[in-house]
């Protein structure tokens, strides 16, 4: 499967493609992962918020967050216990399979990796900001005062080296697992089936699935709800899925604009 | 009220579930303390829809006012082009002229305003490293390059005239018109694609209120470009020459028009945002101008005043609407309900269907 998956961009026997399995049921909300994603990877704070959304004072993924840790507080329905219920679930960038960012990048700064990862370049990246509003999840910025886009490369330095990526490293409950991909989405596939049979109906897997919207996600989740609950768009599509189709409106338009300039200059002189 | 916002620590179930009334007292986008206007009733009913403390789920584009800029003169100068193109061929040499001189102008402030408005000014050459169908900025690049490469010789042999009549500079005095025609055809044929492959470059995007116009944007956006060039044209050239020139504002505006109407009534929810807060003042604005421009161009052609009043009317509405339909999407990005909606609806369908089989 791997060899006709566009994540092996024409790579000559590349290595198994590497991803994520975030488990948010076992997340316990530590961020471990967004310190440790800092340390290794060197990005710079993103100053010291209140921001009044429970633990969560990051916010989101950024140019400078490239693990974000969600916290949402929830009254627990028809539940003895406490009544309310923790959800927990640190983001990432999703390493689609049909990754938008990379296909819009106009100075080929974004690159796939031999791993199946995307990753920018940052002696190429010249800050033209296209990515940004192209990924379906929101995840790349454009970091302030040094204008280049950055996200997440899955510690592709570490990978290199055949290290596990920081984030999964520094877990202390695996809930990011990491690993190849295809035996991700087995195990991903097993811990559902028995958290279903837990009674834990509210389990679900998203971006798992080779074929939806962006072809599958490189890292993917098991969620407790719904993923807008979690910032998460519930149905992302590439946008350049359209393209050919967009461009042949534009061709159309261009031809009416052209039309329209000759009928102009052709008429009745004056 | 529904609790939410930043006075709500430690509330946040309540803060994930919200309804439209509710919009009002969400924080907005963190760093910057003020609260987004929001005035304007939703026009749409919508169905309840949930999101993480009401945050954007998209990022909104970094771009800065240089980029809906340069949609205006990039526009500007691929319709002028086509005028000058217009006016060599049909032997209205002020057209050409004009035409000519304002594509040089509109085509350096559009370079100016791309490199501006980069992170990284100093490597805008990085553009040209590749070519890449799937990325509509690199093929706009291209465009822009070979646009720039005749659209420039066309401009410089205006200036002919002032050689000398003899020697060798008198020999290129005499080959500048027929190379400016050969130019200026050359651009007049690239300037179709550099006015519409921008309305590619905001479809190609997770901007909800762009990614579905993507069939009308390059139709709003070649019909403005014409409007503005006659416009430009309108100030310029005597009112003899103009008369080709009337025509392009009729035709430029009822393209341009067509195209907005579509993109503010069809697309339900997503067509809200260009109608509503400041996208919708500018698209009005423009659309105002718009026909106060044609309607001046048809009507005062005796009048040089008038002609050029109409024309500077045409070449305002075609920057309002540029700026209104950067605005329209930017406020797509920055409410996740215009993300979370469409989404929702089409797995509903999707799941619907599923049950129907
Ligand atoms: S999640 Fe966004 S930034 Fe990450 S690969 Fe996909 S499109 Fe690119």
């Amino acid at each position: 499967m791997g060899e006709q998956s566009p994540a092996s961009a024409g790579y000559q026997q590349p290595p198994p493609r590497m991803g994520f399995f975030t488990d948010t049921s076992v997340c316990i909300g530590c961020k471990a992962c967004e310190v440790a994603c800092k340390e290794w990877n060197q990005v710079p704070d993103d100053g010291l918020n209140l921001l009044g959304m429970s633990f969560d004072n990051t916010g989101g993924l950024s140019a400078n967050t490239w693990r974000h840790v969600a916290f949402i507080e929830q009254p627990r329905n028809g539940d003895t216990g406490s009544g309310m219920r923790w959800l927990m679930s640190s983001d990432v960038c999703k390493h689609c399979t049909r990754a938008a960012c990379l296909d819009v990048c106009p100075t080929g700064a974004l690159f796939r990796t031999e791993f199946g990862t995307v990753v920018v370049q940052e002696d190429i990246c010249n800050g033209c900001g296209y990515c940004i509003p192209a990924c379906p999840y929101g995840v790349i910025d454009q970091r302030r005062g040094d204008g280049r886009a950055w996200k997440c490369t899955l510690c592709y330095d570490r990978l290199k080296a055949d290290l596990t990526p920081a984030c999964a490293k520094a877990c202390p409950t695996a809930s990011i697992q990491y690993g190849p991909l295809e035996e991700l989405r087995e195990r991903a596939q097993a811990r559902l089936e028995q958290l279903h049979e837990a009674g834990e109906t509210s389990a679900r897997l998203y971006g798992h699935d080779p074929d939806d919207g962006v072809g599958g996600a490189g890292a993917f989740f098991l969620l407790l709800d719904e993923p807008e609950v979690y910032g998460l768009p519930p149905d992302p599509v590439v946008t350049t899925r359209d393209l050919p189709a967009m461009w042949r409106r534009a061709g159309l338009a261009a031809l009416t604009m052209a039309a329209a300039a000759v009928v102009a200059f052709l008429g009745r002189r004056p | 009220m529904n609790a939410s916002g930043t006075g709500d620590q430690g509330r946040g179930t309540r803060g994930t579930r919200r309804e439209t009334q509710d919009q009002g007292t969400r924080p907005d986008r963190r760093g910057e303390g003020t609260r987004r206007e929001r005035r304007d009733a939703a026009v749409v009913p919508e169905a309840e829809f949930r999101s993480y403390y009401g945050r954007p789920i998209i990022k909104a584009p970094v771009w800065r006012y240089d980029i809906p800029a340069y949609l205006f003169t990039g526009g500007l100068a691929a319709g002028s082009a086509l005028v000058a193109a217009g006016g060599d061929l049909t032997g209205r040499p002020a057209l050409r002229r004009a035409g000519r001189l304002t594509t040089l102008a509109a085509l350096s402030a559009s370079t100016y305003f791309l490199i501006n408005d980069l992170g990284r000014p100093e490597r805008f050459h990085h553009m040209l490293r590749v070519a890449k169908p799937t990325s509509p900025m690199s093929v706009g690049s291209w465009i822009l390059a070979a646009f720039g490469a005749t659209a420039g010789p066309a401009a410089v042999s205006e200036l002919a005239p002032l050689l000398p009549r003899r020697g060798p500079l008198g020999l290129v005095r005499r080959l500048a018109p027929s190379a400016g025609r050969v130019a200026g055809i050359g651009a007049a044929m690239i300037a179709p694609a550099l006015a519409t492959y921008t309305g590619v470059l905001l479809a190609d995007t997770a901007v909800p209120s762009w990614h579905e116009a993507y069939p009308e944007l390059p139709f709003i956006f070649a019909g403005s470009a014409l409007a503005s060039a006659a416009g430009a044209g309108l100030i310029a050239a005597p009112v003899e020459q103009t008369s080709p020139l009337r025509r392009l504002a009729l035709a430029g505006a009822a393209i341009e028009l067509a195209g907005a109407h579509s993109v503010e009534t069809r697309l339900g929810l997503l067509s809200e945002p260009y109608t509503t807060g400041r996208a919708g003042r500018l698209l009005r604005a423009g659309r105002t101008l718009t026909a106060l421009g044609v309607a001046g161009a048809l009507l005062g052609r005796r009048s040089r005043v008038v002609s050029a009043l109409s024309g500077a009317a045409l070449l305002t509405a075609s920057a309002l609407t540029r700026f209104g339909i950067f605005a329209g999407g930017v406020r797509s990005a920055e409410d996740p309900k215009y993300t979370v909606g469409p989404q929702r609806n089409r797995l509903t369908g999707r799941e619907n269907g599923r049950e129907r089989r």
